[in-house]
């Protein structure tokens, strides 16, 4: 279990003062002319030594994203930090008691990103539902421009920053880092085609960096005390902390900070007190957000966190969102209620994804019914795979995993189901 | 220069390629619904899917430029797979009614489907239907075929210039639309059309008239303005179907004008298909004999100083040339071809050309319109213009009625004395025009077409002068013609003769009686009040103007109906072709000529279309060519004072500018809906 000294995110409960005064009295903006001063390069560095990879879900080296920004601007094109605030995954709720919260971390966060990429400016793109979140992260952008910690000369470092707060319209495919740069920009959020990449031409045709919240939010921290500290915790190539969100079947769900590739069993027991009816009554977890594919209980019990791991039984981090399914669920139904909700966030830009979806939606109601053939199994396999891999962004992926995620692991429950749909419907009929 | 491998073969292609361009270049297809040449790469329909080695999915070769050591395979079995995937779910949602789909023989889908379809679907589910959408009289829409590859959507905002259609909903509910219901308020709406690989978007007055099939297509020149777009037309029996355009880059790319495309419903009413002289007043059906007689009858005796003959807007080469000979013959001086009496200087070839080319606008970077509104005028023209502009880098700036032209346009003002201030070097677009690398200038009929028109053309020759508008390999004067047939006219010396009145000579003198016999060429565009008491004979095709004065009717052919010769406004001889034979006792008008002056006694000096048109080259080379050469800078215009009058646009209605517009249908719910009704688009009203 983490150490208490190793923690982030020490208000991440709201049990302090959130405001800046009592972010400082928690280290916040300890010495950060200091790390501005030290220039992007050594940033940079200390970034790639601690290992952190992206919290967005893909889990990309940080560092090494940063390190893409181009250096110098022979053309005047300025640079920008964009940070994705449109958490918006099922069952993924950490950006937000970050935001609510700590929202000074992510300020600092930005400020020193900023400086690392050569940004003139950072945009915040706030989920349009989280109004009382937007309100209050607004409120603390006010106080650190107040107290000189952005905007010009911030922190008295010389270094110009400015910082702005955009709330979105609600919609899940915003969260997508071109779309949310379409939408940012005012355009109906649909994503772009890559290449080029953001990074060569994003917000504004401008080199931008879009990064999660946790990302930034853990970046003044890892500078003050130092890449190796961070590189230190959790696993090779999976290091640091994370702040995981367990929802569902459990005694206590809860937000929690924790080292990378503690095993789902104990990050389960430990902080929630467990399973609903105890580990044996467990029957699969959703190890991270909606999009990743589910696991069996037979896998839980052994799995560490971390996204090598979960890679390897062909699952996904993700967001870390940790949706516990007990052996009350009704697995088909609850994969089809996460392919309703992929079918009503698809933009419909791109054929896979707009047809496709509401196709396996419209399935996947019929199997919960059993109302289908046996065959119709595979054919559900193979739409799903017709998608994945051949759409504009992932949002086709995050469609299809599910889907896969349960046929692999459940596709006896779904035979019975059918089976007994028919026998019921033949003994009527007959 | 990127060095790639496609499917076995090394192909080195110039840096900004994209893979399926590059496919191209080799001849391999990539199937495709969403890429278009012209439209900006929206990536959305997957159909171009390949797979690329060591890239862990099939890429989007439409958007993906090629890069050093690509290795892609087009037809591999991931790549067959990603595509048949795609093909499926384009199909799920499709509604299975080609049958009764009028882009059915002509759809993108159908024939991929042929190649990447399965033969039976696993679609169990109810499919979409959507609403469909009202666009106006011209597109007819059946949004339940729509796939979504936006290329209308992409037409309107690139090339059109108008804002006005966009997807709406997300996900499966995404629908492409006006937002709210609207017409679409472009020029252009009917080349959407054409972009759309399905029929989702159909021609609304072709409507279930035709299969593609059954058509016979004749490639051909539109003469319903003076670009002289290049078209095909297809026509079923006697009848023009409808009217396509047909790839020129140098003239009007793959797009027409709603007019070029929609009009051709006006060739089948009011037409003139027999001959008629007027007896007691009226005019009642004749045979040719007794037309040509009734002719030559008024004209015993007649001296020739006492006819004149005017040439109308949609007139060939070959009619204008036979008409000129034959009144030459009769020892008349009297014709014109400017019946809007336009002060076009028909001198110097350089002075009535669009010298700097259609595509030539391309290479300009400062644009100086004079009492022209190009949209209306030359929609294809102001198209070009449009695309230059975007491309950034590209001033506009007009002296004249400020109009939305589609593009920023800095407008000085409608004062013609701005132009002679620019001519004298005091207005300080002339320092800019100078100093610019490719200056271009384009003046309107509006401009000219004015008691003190001749001194206009003078001044903005001036302006060409002195702000060096001409230069070595660049001439950027340009007048830009509203009539398809003005250049030739003015080429083959369709203009008074020495002691011979122009225009408004012609009339002045027909009023007084000076003038006993005036022939008209399918000329409608004036006042027929003004021809006094003249025995006038009308040689066209439309029971239009010309002919309710007529005092003998002679029926020719429309543009469709004859092999002909046209001169668009660059200088450029094209050739339009007959797709149908005319209507009733219609002759080619060549054909006419040369029968009447057989009548007379002296008869013309050819027998055949082969015979006429030697002739007309030996006297006219320029005619000869079938591109366009540079004309020599030479004089032109009549320097003297400008009238402070703004300049009028010549175009009050785009869709009522000749008498096969104004017999159209569809012409007349154009103008209804653009020009006259409420929702009157401002572009000819200024």
């Amino acid at each position: 279990m983490l150490d208490d000294k190793d923690r982030t995110f020490t208000n991440l409960y709201g049990l302090h003062d959130w405001r800046l005064a009592g972010a400082r009295q928690r280290g916040d903006w300890e010495g950060t002319r200091e790390l501005v001063l030290k220039g992007r390069d050594w940033i940079i560095g200390e970034m790639k030594t601690s290992g952190l990879r992206g919290r967005g879900g893909a889990g990309f080296p940080t560092g090494l994203k940063w390190s893409f920004m181009p250096k110098s601007s022979p053309d005047g094109r300025p640079s920008y930090l964009v940070v994705n605030a449109d958490e918006s995954e099922p069952g993924t709720c950490k950006d937000r008691d970050i935001l609510r919260h700590d929202p000074q971390k992510l300020i600092e966060g930005c400020l020193l990103a900023g400086v690392a990429m050569g940004a003139s400016a950072g945009y915040i793109y706030v989920r349009g539902e989280f109004y009382n979140e937007a309100q209050r992260l607004q409120a603390a952008v006010d106080e650190a421009y107040e107290a000189g910690l952005i905007g010009r000369n911030a922190c008295g470092s010389g270094y110009d920053f400015e910082l702005y707060v955009h709330r979105g319209a609600g919609a899940y495919i915003c969260g997508e880092e071109t779309a949310l740069l379409e939408s940012l920009e005012g355009n109906k959020g649909q994503p772009r085609l890559k290449p080029p990449f953001p990074a060569a031409c994003g917000l504004y045709g401008c080199p931008t960096t879009v990064n999660n919240v946790e990302t930034i939010a853990v970046t003044p921290t890892i500078l003050r005390r130092g890449g190796a500290w961070f590189a230190g915790l959790g696993r090779p190539n999976n290091t640091g902390t994370k702040v995981f969100c367990i929802s569902g079947h459990v005694e206590r769900p809860c937000n929690v900070e924790e080292a990378m590739g503690i095993p789902l069993r104990e990050l389960i027991e430990k902080h929630c007190g467990g399973v609903r009816g105890g580990w044996d009554n467990l029957l699969a977890v959703i190890p991270g957000g909606s999009s990743v594919p589910v696991l069996p209980k037979s896998i839980c019990d052994e799995i560490l966190m971390d996204f090598d791991s979960l890679r390897e039984v062909r699952s996904g981090l993700g967001t870390a969102a940790v949706i516990v399914m007990d052996k009350s669920t009704d697995i088909i139904k609850a994969i089809a209620r996460l392919s309703r909700f992929y079918k009503h966030e698809s933009c419909g830009q791109c054929t896979p994804c707009r047809e496709g979806t509401g196709w396996m939606w419209r399935v996947m109601e019929r199997m919960v019914k059993g109302q289908a053939e046996i065959e119709e199994i595979d054919m559900l396999l193979d739409v799903s795979t017709e998608i994945e891999g051949h759409t504009i962004c992932a949002l086709g992926d995050a469609a299809a995993w599910p889907v896969q995620g349960l046929i692999r692991h459940f596709r006896p429950v779904m035979e019975q189901r059918i089976l007994a749909y028919k026998a019921a419907h033949q003994a009527r009929a007959a | 220069m990127p060095k790639l491998k496609i499917d076995g073969i090394e192909v080195e292609v110039p840096p900004g390629t994209t893979v399926l361009q590059a496919c191209e270049m080799l001849g391999i297809e990539v199937p495709r619904f969403c890429f278009h040449e012209r439209l900006e790469i929206a990536g959305n329909c997957r159909m171009c899917l390949v797979e690329q080695e060591k890239a862990p999915k099939p890429i989007a070769s439409c958007a993906m430029p090629a890069a050093d050591n690509m290795v892609i395979h087009t037809n591999s079995p991931r790549a067959r797979k990603a595509r048949q995937g795609v093909m499926e779910f384009l199909l799920i949602n499709h509604p299975l009614d080609c049958p009764i789909c009028d882009q059915g023989g002509e759809c993108d889908l159908q024939d991929q489907a042929m190649a990447y379809g399965f033969d039976r679907g696993r679609f169990r589910e109810n499919k979409r239907a959507v609403k469909d959408k009202e666009l106006g009289p011209l597109v007819k829409t059946t949004m339940t075929r729509c796939i979504h590859c936006t290329r209308c959507i992409r037409f309107a905002t690139e090339i059109a210039g108008v804002e006005e259609l966009g997807a709406t909903g997300r996900g499966e509910n995404m629908e492409v639309g006006t937002y709210v219901e609207k017409a679409l308020t472009s020029e252009l709406s009917g080349n959407i059309i054409d972009l759309c690989p399905v029929g989702a978007l159909t021609s609304k007055p072709y409507a279930f008239t035709a299969r593609s099939w059954e058509l016979r297509k004749t490639e051909s020149v539109d003469v319903l303005d003076a670009v002289g777009s290049n078209i095909r037309i297809d026509a079923r029996g006697p009848q023009v179907m409808r009217v396509l355009p047909r790839l020129n880059e140098a003239v009007n790319e793959e797009w027409i004008s709603d007019k070029t495309r929609f009009a051709y419903d006006g060739l089948l009413r009011q037409r003139l298909d027999r001959p008629y002289v007027r007896r007691d007043g009226k005019l009642v059906p004749a045979t040719w004999d007794e037309a040509f007689q009734a002719i030559a009858a008024r004209m015993q005796g007649l001296p020739g100083d006492r006819m004149a003959a005017i040439a109308g807007n949609l007139a060939c080469v070959e009619s204008m040339f036979a008409l000129r000979m034959l009144m030459d013959g009769l020892g008349s001086p009297h014709r014109d071809c400017r019946q809007d009496g336009a002060a076009v200087d028909p001198s110097a070839r350089a002075g009535y050309l669009f010298n700097t080319t259609i595509a030539g606008i391309e290479d300009a970077d400062l644009c100086l319109l004079v009492g022209t509104d190009p949209r209306w005028e030359a929609p294809l023209v102001n198209a070009r213009l449009r695309k230059r502009w975007r491309r950034g880098g590209f001033q506009v700036v007009r002296i004249g009625a400020t109009t939305d032209t589609t593009y920023a346009v800095e407008e000085l003002g409608n004062d013609p004395a701005l132009l002679s201030a620019v001519a004298d070097g005091s207005h300080p677009l002339a320092e800019r025009l100078k100093a610019a690398k490719a200056p271009m200038l384009i003046v309107g009929m509006g401009a000219i077409r004015r008691a003190d028109g001749a001194a206009v053309l003078a001044a903005a020759r001036k302006v060409a002068d002195t702000c060096g508008l001409v230069r070595d390999g660049w001439n950027g004067f340009n007048l830009l013609h509203t009539a398809a047939a003005r250049v030739g006219g003015l080429d083959v010396g369709f203009v008074p003769a020495s002691g011979g009145h122009g225009m408004g000579g012609i009339l002045g003198a027909a009023t007084t009686g000076e003038i006993g016999l005036v022939w008209l060429l399918g000329a409608d565009e004036f006042d027929m009040a003004r021809l006094g008491r003249a025995f006038v004979v009308y040689q066209g095709h439309h029971g239009d103007a010309g002919a309710h004065r007529a005092d003998v009717v002679l029926p020719g052919a429309a543009y469709t109906e004859k092999d002909g010769l046209y001169v668009n406004m660059e200088g450029r001889v094209q050739e339009g072709r007959r797709a149908v034979f005319p209507p009733g006792e219609a002759r080619e008008d060549w054909k006419i000529l040369r029968a009447f002056s057989a009548v007379l006694g002296r008869p013309l000096p050819f027998d055949t279309l082969e015979e006429l048109r030697r002739r007309i080259v030996s006297a006219h080379p320029a005619l000869g060519r079938r591109d366009v050469a540079p004309a020599p800078w030479a004089l032109f215009g009549v320097a003297g004072p400008i009238q402070a009058r703004p300049f009028a646009l010549p175009i009050a209605d785009f869709y009522m500018t000749d008498p096969i517009c104004r017999a159209s249908t569809t012409m007349a719910e154009c103008s209804d809906l653009y020009v006259r009704g409420d929702d009157a688009r401002t572009g000819t009203h200024g």
